[in-house]
């Protein structure tokens, strides 16, 4: 079975044969495990791209493939990251906590341990008490469940009240935006029990770790590989079978699809629950690097700038939304971190910083207008001349 | 004493006639010589007083006068005049009795009264009284707005007198308003302020309530016998019940010293802290105190020890509360007063109620006109034509960036905005005819890769503007006369700029559906919309008609921008605040339909009022739930609430 789908799709083994060329070459060329090329700090961008590649990934799944241009799934990808961020800052914290009540004349009893753990998260929202959705912020294996259950469910309530009322094309898009909005919106609240707009802080800090970043950073890094391997994978494969031709389906014509027979809003729900976990799933992989996560990150533009990536990647394709994903956050790390040199034009100089989004947005016109197969299109017209 | 012998005696040296009771004001102020030369805020009153009361025709001129520092003593014989000064250095001395000169001195021969700012201040108390019967309207609205400022008992006497000889019929409303407030708070007779508050019976004002709450006000108090009869009881609180926790009402004992704090948690640590010796408490060692339970164990026996204070557990307290009676007093003394008080309070708390709800409308419909304006230009775009324009948003910002630079150019408020609002509509009407020819007319077809097109478009647009504006916020300045609000009573008003905006809101209304059915544009943009085909074998042009069109929704977005830029602030990502929202009216109301987006605003509006009303001060959480409550809405009616019918619905 799986021997016959490589067969069929050679795309994947490239590309798998790619991710693991860029892996190797950049383990060999770290500063923790190799000969110390690339900075740590350049690892972490490099380890938060391959997490934006598979949410990018998902994002081709539900749009590209099913053709639901979902604006909701960097809220998922925000619940995965506040999930993994809620148990790190609240290990992390009693750690310190409890070393510190140890440096008392008695030893603490459990009670002062969470009132000092709650002081230290929750006091800068003026509370101390633990929000009920800290509940399992203790156990490290339930976060981890949570991960992938919060973010799960609420697309399956969402997708479930979305689809079987027939909201479709563009106002399913604007329904998804609503949700990513009433999202961040809750979430910026102080008494959300989620620290308001501060966010959750300090999750690079691996707690009970005391392995210098250089090596953490290249942990994750491995891991948001092997993660977007096995994603990249796994939505090859469910493509490529019978699924995959019925999601297609539903993306050019869901009247006939439904006429002959299949269940439209199971199959799509199937796939929009999915694609929010693989979202979660990488958002999880991606806040532990980045340090922090606020309310801030889930605004419904970051869900948009998602689409634009994969829709300047090459939609339809998974290979081209992992290209674009890739391309656009590196080369807008690349213009918004101030290394682009400015252009001196005499009367005007365009400094990049100021600029680039003005570049971005009327790319993205351009792109939209004159190749709505993105950079992945490139490679057909290649194939087509070679061929010829 | 002796200084009124002292005083007598200095009268008779000068052999003025009137030691009867009728003294001159001269007469009073050399009889407290001493308090009017040093006059300090605590001496001074009676000496006020007495020139009061003396009920001499000159009192008011010479308590203002000592009040601005115009009264000067002459050093030779102590009397004192008022001083005007002639030259430099030179003053003329008026007797403040009979008002004739007494000729003019130098500085250096008079001493100057100058009170400080206490003295002052019960001066003016004093002056009050003579102001409310002064012949000058202005001098007495100033005295009563001072008196209802800072209502005192003294007040009352000389306000009830002024009643009578008022002859403005403003003044004399607001001296009879405030005179029965001041019997309500002042007057000795029970049944006069019984009277007086019944008078006020679901009377609006916020001084009627500032008068009555302190009526009702109440102290927690406890008793171990029965209730005291001489108080004004106003119930019995049973601890453990909603208003008195169980704890709560331990600690009034703590307080009144009848019972021994309660153990904490903290108490038993300290106690243990306190308490080590060589590694162990009370035998049990260190490393165990982890546990709750036996630290409990090491304080009891530190307490059988009596080293500590024994534990005080929850049945304690229980017992302990059992042999007491937990009640509340009011302040005020007379039952029938607390009753009228309470009757009043409940009736006008339930008027204040309604004209709440009453505001709360008015608030809800002109946000409704806001978020109606920001959609209307989408109901032609989106709801007309289909076009999902994400840029929408950053036309309402080019609408107000478009006002605020007409600001900077004409000065003038009012002609800057008349100019701006047409000003607004061609420069949006513009981008959006430019918008349609370069970018959606190859994407009619691609309602998502329009969205996304557009959306691309709203970035470069906003960082265009960031660029060009800068990230801090611009001031559009709304005109003079729309400053200010129209104020109904103390609970309900209206500022003149929502009223405005609610007013442009209609006009958009009638300007929209006099387009629409009126025009040809109308007929033609309608006619486009059903078949474009069938339209243009009938010799319509559907490009130029979509163009128009869309350029019209673009244009009105510009206009609701200028409008939307009087009350929020102006900057290059106030697009994204609207935009959501615009859709959601839009999608809420019914797509294809006017009504629908003035339905959808209306529901939305009302909806998020209601909601911060219900969690006050937290617009994030109603903004949240209001979406949730949409997206759960729009499960049962996706089509919105006006929803096409036929074959016009399309698909």
């Amino acid at each position: 079975m799986r021997t016959s789908f490589i067969a069929k799709k050679p795309s994947v083994l490239v590309f798998l044969l790619a991710l693991a060329a860029f892996t190797i070459a950049v383990t060999i060329l770290s500063e923790g495990f190799g000969i110390g090329v690339i900075s740590t700090s350049f690892i972490k961008t490099l380890g938060k791209t391959l997490c934006l590649c598979l949410i990018a990934v998902a994002m081709d799944l539900v749009w590209g493939f099913t053709g639901i241009l979902s604006l909701g799934h960097f809220a998922f990808f925000g619940l995965g990251g506040y999930m993994i961020g809620m148990w790190l800052m609240y290990e992390r914290t009693r750690l310190i906590v409890s070393e510190a009540l140890m440096q008392g004349q008695i030893p603490p009893t459990d009670a002062e341990v969470i009132e000092g753990i709650g002081n230290q998260i929750f006091g800068v929202v003026g509370s101390s008490e633990f929000p009920i959705v800290w509940a399992f912020a203790d156990s490290l294996g339930l976060q981890l469940l949570l991960v992938v259950l919060v973010p799960g469910i609420l697309a399956l309530i969402f997708g479930w009240l979305a689809f079987r009322s027939r909201v479709t094309g563009v106002y399913l898009s604007i329904l998804t935006q609503a949700m990513t909005l009433a999202l961040a919106l809750y979430l910026f609240q102080n008494d959300s029990g989620l620290r308001g707009n501060n966010g959750l802080s300090g999750l690079q800090n691996l707690p009970g770790v005391e392995t210098p970043q250089s090596i953490v950073s290249m942990w994750f890094f491995l891991a948001s590989a092997l993660a977007l391997a096995l994603g990249y994978t796994l939505a090859a494969w469910i493509v490529s079978g019978k699924f995959g031709s019925v999601i297609r389906g539903i993306r050019d014509n869901e009247t006939r699809v439904r006429f002959l027979g299949y269940s439209v809003e199971g199959f799509k729900l199937a796939v929009f629950t999915f694609t929010a976990c693989i979202a979660a799933i990488a958002g999880a992989l991606y806040y532990p690097q980045a340090g922090i996560i606020n309310p801030a990150e889930v605004v419904p533009i970051a869900s948009i700038y998602l689409a634009v990536w994969v829709a300047i990647g090459g939609r339809g394709r998974l290979y081209g939304a992992v290209i674009g994903a890739g391309f656009v956050s590196l080369i807008s790390t690349w213009f918004t971190g101030g290394q682009a040199p400015d252009i001196n034009l005499g009367f005007y100089t365009i400094k990049w910083v100021d600029w680039w989004l003005v570049l971005l947005g009327l790319s993205f016109v351009a792109v939209t207008l004159f190749a709505p197969k993105g950079i992945g299109g490139l490679f057909d017209r290649l194939k087509k001349e070679g061929g010829a | 004493m002796i200084r009124i012998l002292i005083a007598c005696l200095a009268l008779m040296c000068w052999g003025q006639a009137g030691l009867a009771l009728d003294l001159t004001l001269q007469e009073i102020l050399q009889q407290n010589k001493k308090l009017v030369e040093k006059p300090s805020r605590k001496t001074i009153g009676p000496v006020i007083e007495e020139i009061a009361a003396s009920n001499l025709s000159q009192v008011q001129g010479f308590l203002e006068a000592w009040g601005n520092k115009q009264v000067w003593q002459r050093r030779s014989d102590g009397l004192f005049f008022f001083g005007t000064a002639v030259a430099k250095r030179q003053y003329e001395l008026t007797d403040p009795d009979s008002g004739e000169s007494v000729g003019e001195f130098t500085k250096k021969d008079l001493k100057q009264l100058k009170p400080n700012s206490g003295v002052r201040a019960l001066i003016a108390t004093a002056l009050v009284q003579f102001q409310l019967s002064d012949l000058d309207p202005v001098k007495r609205a100033e005295a009563l707005q001072a008196m209802e400022r800072a209502p005192t008992a003294k007040h009352l006497a000389p306000l009830r007198l002024s009643i009578e000889n008022e002859l403005d019929a403003d003044l004399k409303a607001r001296k009879s308003r405030l005179e029965r407030l001041l019997t309500i708070s002042f007057d000795p007779d029970t049944a006069t302020r019984v009277a007086a508050i019944q008078s006020f019976e679901g009377d609006l004002g916020v001084d009627v309530r500032a008068t009555l709450n302190p009526l009702v006000v109440t102290s927690v108090n406890i008793t171990s016998g029965d209730l005291p009869t001489d108080e004004n009881i106003a119930r019995v609180i049973k601890p453990g019940s909603e208003d008195l926790s169980v704890p709560a009402a331990y600690d009034l004992l703590v307080a009144s010293k009848l019972a021994p704090p309660a153990t904490s948690a903290e108490d038993i640590r300290a106690a243990l802290v306190a308490h080590i010796d060589g590694g162990q408490v009370a035998k049990i060692s260190v490393a165990q105190l982890s546990d709750p339970e036996i630290r409990r164990q090491a304080y009891d026996r530190l307490a059988e020890q009596s080293l500590v204070p024994a534990f005080i557990d929850e049945e304690d307290i229980a017992k302990k509360l059992l042999g007491y009676t937990v009640y509340e007093t009011f302040a005020e003394t007379s039952v029938a007063v607390t009753d009228a008080a309470q009757a009043a309070l409940s009736k006008i708390d339930l008027n204040v109620g309604m004209n709440q709800t009453l505001d709360l409308t008015l608030d809800a419909i002109s946000l409704a006109s806001i978020y109606f304006l920001a959609a209307i230009g989408l109901a032609i775009t989106f709801g007309v034509m289909g076009v999902i324009n994400m840029a929408h948003g950053e036309f309402i910002m080019m609408g107000a960036y478009t006002g605020y630079v007409v600001q900077q150019v004409i000065p003038n408020h009012t002609v800057s905005i008349l100019v701006a609002l047409p000003l607004a509509f061609a420069v949006t009407f513009a981008a959006g005819v430019v918008m349609e020819r370069l970018v959606i007319r190859y994407l009619y077809n691609r309602p998502l890769e329009t969205l996304l097109a557009t959306f691309g478009i709203s970035i470069a647009l906003q960082q265009l503007a960031k660029n060009i504006f800068g990230t801090q916020a611009r001031p559009l300045t709304a005109p003079g006369w729309l400053d200010g609000a129209w104020v109904m009573n103390d609970v309900v008003s209206i500022s003149f700029i929502r009223i405005a905006i609610f007013i442009l809101a209609l006009i958009f209304l009638g300007m929209f559906l006099f387009i629409m059915k009126r025009t040809r544009l109308g007929l033609e943009t309608r006619t486009v919309t059903q078949n474009p085909r069938m339209a243009a074998s009938m010799g319509i042009n559907p490009d130029r008609v979509n163009m128009l069109t869309f350029g019209l929704g673009s244009g009105i977005a510009g206009v609701a921008g200028v409008a939307i830029g009087l009350f929020a602030k102006v900057t290059s990502e106030m697009g994204n605040d609207y935009i959501v929202q615009s859709f959601m009216t839009v999608v809420v109301g019914g797509v294809g339909n006017i009504w629908g987006a003035l339905a959808g605003a209306t529901m939305i509006g009302f909806l998020q009022k209601g909601i911060e009303w219900g969690y006050p001060s937290n617009t994030l959480a109603a903004q949240t739930y209001m979406i949730i409550f949409i997206i759960i809405f729009i499960q049962f009616k996706p089509r919105g609430i006006i929803a096409l019918k036929g074959r016009a619905a399309g698909d």
